[in-house]
Parts: structure tokens; C-alpha cells; sequence
């Protein structure tokens, strides 16, 4: 149900926003974020729900490293 | 290997080794039950880690009055239904909007609830009523959709809510003793609230949180964090880059701009205090009826979802599990959705 | 100009009803069987034969890489050949719905003869029948093959078998899905006739033990029926089932999984260890197997399991695909 994918902006219009994922295309509501192409976002019922932060993602990847050392 | 690699070998073999107190962990998003299965996630734990399903899945925790109305409004004269696919083989206290459909009901089924729009447009005569629930994540798309609605001034779209929020049901699982040692925060329900609301919530009940993402790694990761964390009340953010500690500020605002906190009613475990969300008196001419849906009479008097739902019983301590209740003929909620806990525990076995 | 489309009249087995058979059905499906209209076809025969029917009622009719007569006559091929046949007749009973362009039916006729061709069957015998309705089309297929040495079977599959699986999986069921939710996206239905690969497979010298192709419920649904006819543990690797990232991401963006996503032109073929390179090079000769590879493999273990050794080393059981609400695919 709270199913959300990632996906890259392709177009922005009034709106709405062209969103690809892997060749997939779908037209989604930008209304709760503001979003520009190029933009990696997080896709949920037909709405972009949030940008997601490319450099987050290497925090992730450091906090999962911090993991390690236990 | 690469050294997320050899992080992923470290974080698994530690939670194969786990041999300190047994910790029984809730993830309460019905994705977060879903890619649990689909990772084969509790063959990597140690024994003393169990994990549990809570009351994560909007469609399994919507009260029998709720379905019913559907029903009621399916039939009525001019008016459609329009909903996303899961809800249509829900059980209400007598029969599925699915039923209704074939009797003469009108029921569409959306990906979003913005193909509302169309429909609407097409069919001035028709009143479309939304069944819209689910929890925060989707909520700030049905204040969108209104906002909408009022801008180009559509008269024929109304809803029908049984909006749910989370920290409110996870606070009423702890007051009741639930056996669990900590959770696995909903991921994206995090993306729209933040991963800070679950801060109080964290302090009180002195369990730590885990907002995870939906991957095995997340998972994981997630999963490795709440065992550490035994014991203390702090909130770990294992989904950073979709979760901002302080959420998605511009769908708060739209959310709280149209919609205020209400008592709600869960199927199977009664109400809850401030669980849920309904239109705002001055849209309630948008709403169909929402507020009056207080009662819940499940199909089958010995159905044990709301126990199911709450973690205290397992779906094979339910009389009915695979005997009078499956997949194919379901008689409660938490058999009919992909992400039911029963279904889960079905198909794993 | 109107379009013209399916009248009652069409359905009244009078002159309106002959101008559709002789314009649309015996043009597209000419041949000197079918031509002598008489009340049913008389063919020559064998001494084993292969028999199976399959009805279609895909929504949309038309849809990116095929159509529902395209579909109709591949999936009875493809049923026949699962058995080791060589598929010779079909034929097709139409319920045509009033409001359905001719045009349209035209082209879905023309689809069936093109791809009856590529298989190598004929279209022998057939019925039309009109209801009311909005311009709908369903269509049943029955097939006839030869099966000279029809051995293959869940039954016959051994411990120590590998599967493997023809292709790419939930192509056909993304197709559909796309059209039908506002998803843009060039997935191609998969749908087409396994006559070369399975010819190829027969006239070889690899030892088939079973076969199936992937259609509704996906390759998780057929692998859990064949697991719990042979009586073994069927063993998947996920990290080696060929899905493209457009599908996968297709699956995601929906909450679906591609084990449980439908195919029309897959199927999955057990052989021994010693024959699985040469089942490999076999299948990627067709068009239609370029992507084969093998995904798993039979052990002994507990009766009627598949088990998914997952990306991050977990283990998942595979049942049969139980209470999606999906639309209708085939």
C-alpha cells in the first residue's frame, strides 16, 4: 500500500512532472515538492512524495559501515 | 567485495551469532512485511530474534462499517466508487465490494487517486466517491487531490476516509503490554512525517526504532541497529537519503491544512485516541459520511485479526487460519491483502 | 466514413453472417482444409496425438508486441508442444460482441493466420457467434498435435536436474498492465510460438524430462505445480532469473513481483546436469531464447518445495500465486 519507488525527473509542467524509472515513464503530481529535472524522486500513488539526496545515500552507506565496527 | 559487501557479511554473521536476550521486533508497514518474506529475512536471524507484524496494512485495518458503507454507496443511484485494487476483496460484514460489483454495484479501481479527475470530468451526472485510506504517506496525495478539486471547482469527487496514523496505534500497542522490543520504523510514512516524530514515542516506551528503507540491506541494516539499540529509547535513521529527520514539510502543511486528528477506529483492536484523520469542518461537504463509521462486526465472530493485527497471537493460533480462512475464501482482512499478516504467514508455510 | 462494426445481424447465420466468414475468416485463414466449409474438417492423423483448448479474453485487444489472435494461437501451440508434440490443428470459435470494428477483427484475423504460419499450423475449422455488448472479442483455440514420444512430465524429473528457464521473465504481464494504468513504457509482450526451440530440443540429443511454459501466475505459480508433481525440491537462485531492469522497475513501481508475473512465449525445461550446455546453445538459437540461462536446480529434499535463495542470502518459499486482484492478462 505505502509502495513508493525511485525514479529520475525527466520534465517538469504545471504541476506535474514526467517521471522515469529504468524506461518507465509515469506522470505524477509535484504539489508536496518542489522538483527539477534531473532529480532523483521518490514516487508514491501517482504523487512525487520527496527528492531523494544522492549524498544521503553515502551516509547510508557510512552509517552501514559504522555498523561494522562493533 | 566491495566494502558494503564485506559490511553486509559483518552485519549478517552478527545477527546470525546474536545469542543475548531474546528481542521480538515489529515492523508495522505492510512493504516492510512483504520484503521481509521476499528477502527471506528470518533465515538469517538468530533464533532469539523473532520478527512480528503489526497493524501495517491500511486495508487489513479498516473496520467491517467502513467496507459496508462502500458497499452501500457502490449501489446507490449515480454514484461510482473508485479505489485501489486491494481493498475491492475486503470483507465487510456481509460480503466484498468485489460481490457488489457483480450485482449491479459500480466500483473502479485506480492506480492513483488522481485518475479521479478524468472520471469525474467524463461523467458529470456521477458522484465518484474516493475510499481513501492508508496511513501518513498518503495522506498529503488526498489533501493534493482536494486541493485540486477546489481549484478547478469539481463538484462531483467525494471521499470516503479511513485515514490512519502511526505513532498513536504503536503508543496504544505498548500501553497494552505488547511483547515486542523494538520496531522497525515505516519507511515512507518516516519520509512524509520525519524520522524525528517517532522521537517522543522512541522516549516514552523506551524502545528503540529503526526507520528502514526496503531492501534486504535496509532491512538488514535496521534489524542490526534495534538489537544493538536494545534497551533504549532513540530513533536510528536507516533510510536517510528518503527520510529527513524533519519529513516533508510542504505535505504537512497540506495535510494539516485540510484534514485534523480524530479518534479511529481499527479493525479488531477497537479505538484509538487521535489515530486517525478527517476532513476539516469546512470540507466535510467533500466527505461521505466518514465520521459515522464507529462500528466493527467482523464476518466471523472468531476471527482473531485485531490479536493478529496487535502481535499478541500468531495467525496459526487463530482457529480459523487454513481451515475455514484462506486465501481463496478469506474471513477477515489480514488474508486478503498482499501485505496481510496472515497471508504472509500462509504462504511462508 | 462510418465505421462499420458487429451488428446481431452478424449473428444471425444468414447472408450477413457468410459475408463475415468469407471476408475476414476463410481470406485470412485460406487453405484447402477450411475451404471445403463443410461441417467439420477431415485431416490426416497419427498414432499418439496431443489434444488441449485454452479460451482468450485479454483486455485491450491490441496491445504493444502482439494481440489477443496472436495470443490465442500461440498459446495453444505452445500448450502442445509442452508435451513433446508437434502442433498440426487448430481451431478457433469467436464470441464476437456488437460495436466491434470489422477493421478490428480483420487485423486480429490476419494476426492469427501470420502467426499460425510461423508455428506451422492450420486453422481447420472454426465458429462465429454474436452477443450484445461494447464492441468486446473473445476467442477459444483448440489444438491437435502429433506426439510421437510423449514422455515429458513433472514425473519424470530427477534429483540433480537443472532448470531452465527460456528467456525473460513478466514481459507479456507488463505489457498489459501498462496499458491499462497510465504507465508509458515501450515492455513488449513476450507472446509468441516455442515451435523452433522445442523442435530444436526434441531433434536433439539432450533428454527433456520436463517442460512448461510460463503463463498466468508466473514462473513461481507452475514451478510450485510441477515441484508438487514430481514429489522433489526445486531450488531457484534469485540472482540468476533473467528479468530486464525495465521490467524489474516496472514490478516495483506497482508492488509486483516478477516470480508471479505472467509470460505468453516462456517456458521452464528440466534436464540432466550433463545435457544443461547443450539445452543452453539450443534454445538460444531461436529468436525467442536469447536469453535462456539456468536458474536452479531439482534435489530430493521436501516433497513439492521451491525454494529462492535470495540476493542477500535468505531463503524464501515459493507457493502458487494466491489473491491478487489483477486484471485479466490472456
Amino acid at each position: 500500500m505505502c509502495v513508493a519507488w525511485p525514479g529520475t525527473v525527466i520534465s517538469c509542467e504545471d504541476g506535474s512532472a514526467v517521471v522515469d524509472f529504468s524506461g518507465n515513464r509515469v506522470t505524477a503530481r509535484t504539489g508536496l515538492v518542489d522538483v527539477a529535472p534531473g532529480d532523483k524522486v521518490l514516487v508514491h500513488a501517482g504523487c512525487v512524495l520527496q527528492k531523494m539526496r544522492e549524498e544521503e545515500a553515502e551516509e547510508m552507506k557510512k552509517l552501514f559501515e559504522a555498523l561494522g565496527d562493533v | 567485495m566491495s566494502d558494503l559487501d564485506q559490511t553486509l557479511a559483518a552485519v549478517k554473521a552478527r545477527l546470525k551469532a546474536y545469542d543475548g536476550p531474546r528481542m521480538r521486533i515489529m515492523e508495522v508497514c505492510g512493504s516492510h512485511t512483504s520484503a521481509i518474506v521476499k528477502n527471506g529475512i528470518p533465515g538469517l536471524l538468530s533464533p532469539k530474534i523473532e520478527l512480528v507484524a503489526g497493524p501495517g496494512c491500511p486495508v487489513c485495518v479498516t473496520p467491517t462499517d467502513y467496507i459496508d458503507r462502500l458497499i452501500a454507496l457502490s449501489k446507490e443511484k449515480d454514484t461510482c466508487v473508485v479505489t485501489f485494487g486491494d481493498l475491492l476483496r475486503v470483507p465487510g460484514s456481509s460480503g466484498t465490494l468485489m460481490q457488489a460489483k457483480t450485482a449491479g454495484g459500480r466500483a473502479a479501481m485506480v492506480y492513483s487517486p488522481f485518475d479521479t479527475l478524468a472520471l469525474a470530468k467524463a461523467e458529470p451526472e456521477t458522484t465518484f466517491v474516493f475510499a481513501a485510506v492508508g496511513f501518513e504517506t498518503t495522506a498529503p496525495v488526498y489533501a493534493l487531490l482536494l486541493d485540486q478539486i477546489l481549484k478547478e471547482q469539481i463538484p462531483n469527487i467525494r471521499f470516503l476516509t479511513a485515514v490512519k496514523t502511526m505513532p498513536p496505534v504503536i503508543d496504544a500497542l505498548c500501553a497494552g503490554g505488547a511483547d515486542v522490543q523494538g520496531f522497525i520504523a515505516p519507511g515512507h510514512v518516516a519520509v512524509v512525517i520525519g524520522a524525528d516524530a517517532f522521537k517522543p514515542l522512541a522516549e516514552k516506551v523506551q524502545l528503540p526504532f529503526g526507520v528502514a528503507g526496503f531492501t534486504g540491506r535496509h532491512l538488514l541494516a535496521a534489524i542490526d541497529g534495534i538489537v544493538r539499540a536494545r534497551g533504549r529509547g532513540v530513533v536510528m535513521n536507516f533510510y536517510p537519503e528518503a527520510v529527513a529527520q524533519g519529513g516533508n514539510a510542504k505535505a504537512q502543511a497540506l495535510v494539516a491544512k485540510y484534514f485534523e486528528p480524530g479518534d479511529a477506529l481499527w479493525r479488531g483492536m477497537g479505538v484509538i485516541p487521535g489515530s486517525g484523520y478527517y476532513l476539516k469542518a469546512a470540507y466535510r461537504r467533500y466527505d461521505a459520511g466518514s465520521r459515522a463509521l464507529q462500528h466493527d462486526r467482523p464476518m466471523n465472530a472468531a476471527c482473531r485479526c485485531g490479536e493478529v493485527l496487535k502481535g499478541t497471537i500468531s495467525p496459526k493460533d487463530c482457529p480459523l487460519f487454513k481451515t475455514a480462512c484462506t486465501p481463496l475464501h478469506p474471513q477477515g482482512a489480514c488474508m486478503v491483502s498482499a501485505e496481510g499478516n496472515c497471508l504472509s504467514v500462509y504462504n511462508e508455510n | 466514413m462510418e465505421q462499420r462494426t458487429i451488428t446481431t445481424e452478424h449473428g444471425s447465420g444468414g447472408a450477413a453472417t457468410s459475408e463475415l466468414i468469407d471476408g475476414i475468416f476463410a481470406k485470412a485463414f485460406d487453405n484447402p482444409v477450411l475451404a471445403q466449409m463443410e461441417d467439420s474438417a477431415v485431416v490426416p492423423g497419427a498414432d499418439e496425438i496431443a489434444v488441449t483448448t485454452d479460451s482468450f479474453v485479454v483486455d485491450p485487444l491490441f496491445f504493444k508486441g502482439g494481440d489477443i489472435g496472436r495470443l490465442a494461437v500461440c498459446g495453444t501451440v505452445n500448450d502442445l508442444l509442452m508435451r513433446g508434440a508437434v502442433p498440426k490443428y487448430l481451431t478457433c470459435g469467436f464470441i464476437l460482441e456488437t460495436g466491434l470494428p470489422l477493421e478490428d477483427l480483420e487485423k486480429i484475423a490476419e494476426s492469427m493466420a501470420a502467426t499460425a504460419q510461423e508455428a506451422g499450423v492450420t486453422i481447420v475449422a472454426g465458429d462465429t457467434k454474436v452477443v450484445e455488448g461494447r464492441g468486446g472479442l473473445y476467442v477459444n483455440t483448440a489444438g491437435v498435435g502429433f506426439a510421437p514420444c510423449s514422455t515429458i512430465g513433472a514425473r519424470q524429473i530427477q534429483p540433480g536436474d537443472v532448470i531452465i528457464l527460456s528467456g525473460n521473465l513478466g514481459e507479456h504481464h507488463a505489457a498489459i498492465l501498462s496499458e491499462r494504468l497510465s504507465i508509458d513504457t515501450d515492455i513488449q509482450s513476450d507472446c509468441a510460438p516455442l515451435v523452433d526451440m522445442v523442435g530444436a530440443l526434441m531433434a536433439g540429443t539432450v533428454a527433456v524430462h520436463g517442460m512448461r511454459d510460463i503463463t498466468r501466475g508466473g514462473l513461481g505459480t507452475i514451478l510450485k505445480e510441477m515441484a508438487e508433481a514430481s514429489g522433489l525440491t526445486f531450488e531457484l537462485e534469485e540472482s540468476r532469473l533473467p528479468v530486464t531492469p525495465k521490467v524489474r522497475d516496472f514490478c516495483s513501481l506497482l508492488g509486483l513481483d516478477p516470480l508471479y508475473m505472467g509470460n505468453e512465449g516462456k517456458m521452464a525445461v528440466m534436464v540432466p546436469e550433463s545435457d544443461a550446455d547443450e539445452a543452453l546453445r539450443l534454445i538460444r538459437m531461436s529468436a525467442y531464447g536469447t536469453h535462456a540461462a539456468v536458474v536452479g536446480r531439482v534435489c530430493a529434499g521436501e516433497p513439492g518445495e521451491v525454494m529462492v535463495k535470495t540476493a542477500v542470502g535468505g531463503q524464501r518459499r515459493i507457493d502458487v500465486l494466491r489473491g491478487e486482484g489483477l486484471p485479466r492478462i490472456c
